[in-house]
């Protein structure tokens, strides 16, 4: 996924010469290539990501379009009131761009787990957040971003995710996207975890429940309709995302449908109110947390009888 | 007319803090001769041009100094007067910490600290790359250095030989609860910029043609003017004093500093 926006960024800075991507000392073998086709529209501001988000906002200011990129919560907690005053109070396109969201950096300890960004950059005004869930959603996200000039978020997992699409998707009108048909209940996922419900939708298949599974790249501006359209005919939605279940995707869907009257049930799956203190890579982590394919089959399964 | 500008601002600000119940009276005092300059003589910006995409940049990073921010610009003609009448109060333009919507020629909203440099390293980044001639001015206040976002955009600036890049720090040498040297101690305050790779020079910040000649001197580094100045100043119950931070003019108190930049030449 990384690797996707690399290349897609790569692609449209040919076009379009305003693009900068400004990088805190990260991205070793991946950054460079952009760095050496494009030196003046590429820049390492060091261990230092509250200047670099105050100078990509002063970039912006300018009229450039920066994309400004660090692994898990470099690029968002740490810089965080930059993010707020510089870029959402005035209203620049700057992109903040997440690598290893989640707990893709599982065994290099919770101070390298992505699990609450989504809570918090969803609540800036004017922020756009986008949790792909494949390369594809990544590459469409980038262009969505630049599409246009307002603040971004790009929450991104690490590398080799499979991909869920023939094709890049349509991101436009922020509506979920269906990756298995299923008729009795609707799994909604933001993000790479998408694997993991559709092996609890293989699992569930054999039992007789048949799950409708989508991902949701677009997690605000949240399309609310669009994802009430998309679980027409199931008992209700589970929503599934690596990170706090506090304020996170599950969260937004859950604003969204109370906001609107909308009484469909909904289950927010995801990592509970704790800092963790094992240590283990991210499948070990995600069976540790309650994500693993046993827990989430579990609990889709509870819930699609109880709310049917 | 810088001279005058300064004073009428002081009174302005003034004014404003006495009627509105705002605090920070006495940051403005002390940075309002620095502005005065810089908006009224060396900077490249006029009333007309706030558009302009040559003009030159200045950023206020000592965003609660609206007061005499605000005053300075509406006497050099960025907006009108009048508007400083309801600064502070409900429905007003004016807030108390600098903003940039509505309000020309601010180019960035300010109030938490430590913002300003770093965004004017990214827009004298920009010029560099465009091969813009333009400077970019920063107004920084002493105790806003114990930011450590300051010190990140100065690595940069200096790691980039921004040499468009003038910073003015407001050394009035006081802060909300006491002196710097005792909340939190910055000197060897000129060896810290200097060893930070900028250009220093040091000059009285109430002292017009001094300002004006430091602010002009271009260098071959960034540039750092250490302006040393008096937090209150032109009021002399205010001077130097670590209360008038946050203290607010009463009506008595207004007229005797209005009595007292009448006689004073500022």
């Amino acid at each position: 996924m990384r690797d996707a926006f690399v290349k897609t960024l790569t692609a449209e800075a040919a076009e379009n010469p305003d693009i900068m991507l400004l990088v805190g000392d990260l991205g070793f073998g991946v950054v460079a290539a952009f760095g050496d086709t494009y030196p003046k529209q590429f820049l390492n501001c060091g261990v230092a990501e509250q200047s670099m988000v105050g100078m990509a906002a002063g970039m912006a200011a300018a009229g450039r379009r920066p994309f400004v990129y660090s692994i898990s919560n470099f690029p968002s907690l740490r810089p965080l009131e930059q993010i707020r005053n510089d870029v959402c109070y005035h209203g620049l396109g700057v992109t903040l761009v997440a690598v290893g969201t989640g707990l893709a950096y599982g065994s290099l300890g919770y101070t390298h787990h992505g699990v609450e960004d989504m809570s918090i950059l969803r609540s800036l005004p004017g922020m756009r957040v986008y949790c792909p869930a494949d390369a594809l959603e990544c590459a469409a996200a980038v262009k969505e971003i630049l599409a246009d000039p307002s603040p971004a978020y790009l929450r991104l997992g690490k590398n080799k995710e499979p991909l869920m699409h023939d094709a890049q998707p349509d991101l436009a009108s922020g509506a979920p996207l269906l990756i298995r048909e299923g008729t009795d209940v609707t799994l909604l996922v933001a993000g790479p975890i998408i694997t993991q419900a559709l092996a609890v939708a293989e699992q569930l298949e054999p039992e007789g429940l048949s799950v409708r599974v989508l991902t949701c790249p677009v997690i605000k501006p949240l399309n609310a309709a669009a994802i009430r359209a998309a679980a027409d005919g199931t008992v209700g939605i589970v929503t599934l995302e690596e990170h706090t279940i506090h304020g996170g995707f599950g969260s937004a869907v859950l604003e969204g449908f109370a906001v609107n009257g909308w009484r469909t049930p909904i289950l927010p799956l995801g990592l509970a109110d704790e800092a963790t203190h094992i240590i283990g890579g991210q499948e070990w982590l995600r069976e540790r947390a309650g994500l693993s394919t046993d827990h989430v089959r579990k609990s889709v399964a509870t819930f699609a009888r109880s709310a049917a | 007319m810088p001279t005058d500008l300064a004073r009428r601002a002081r009174v302005s600000a003034l004014t404003m803090c006495s009627r509105s119940g705002a605090s920070h009276i006495g940051a403005a005092l002390s940075v309002i001769d620095i502005l005065s300059v810089l908006y009224g003589e060396v900077a490249d910006v006029a009333p007309h041009r706030t558009e302009d995409p040559a003009r030159d940049i200045v950023l206020v990073s000592k965003g609660h100094s609206a007061s005499g921010v605000y005053a300075v610009m509406a006497h050099a003609g960025f907006f009108p007067v009048e508007w400083l009448d309801d600064y502070y109060l409900d429905g007003s333009r004016l807030g108390g910490h600098v903003t940039a919507h509505g309000i020309p020629g601010v180019e960035l909203s300010t109030g938490a600290l430590g913002h300003a440099l770093p965004f004017g390293v990214g827009r004298a980044i920009t010029d560099q790359l465009d091969g813009i001639d333009r400077r970019v001015f920063v107004v920084l206040s002493d105790g806003e250095c114990a930011e450590g976002s300051n010190w990140e955009a100065a690595l940069m600036a200096a790691h980039r030989d921004l040499r468009n890049m003038t910073v003015i720090i407001d050394r009035n040498r006081l802060q909300i609860l006491g002196r710097t040297e005792d909340v939190l101690g910055l000197e060897p305050f000129v060896d810290k910029w200097r060893a930070f790779g900028w250009e220093v020079v040091e000059v009285d910040g109430h002292d017009h043609d001094a300002l004006a000649e430091a602010m002009r001197t271009r260098s071959e580094r960034p540039r750092a003017i250490v302006a040393n100045t008096i937090k209150g100043k032109g009021v002399d119950f205010m001077e130097d004093t670590v209360e008038w931070h946050t203290l607010v003019p009463n009506e008595e108190q207004l007229a005797i500093a209005l009595a007292q930049l009448e006689v004073t030449e500022v």
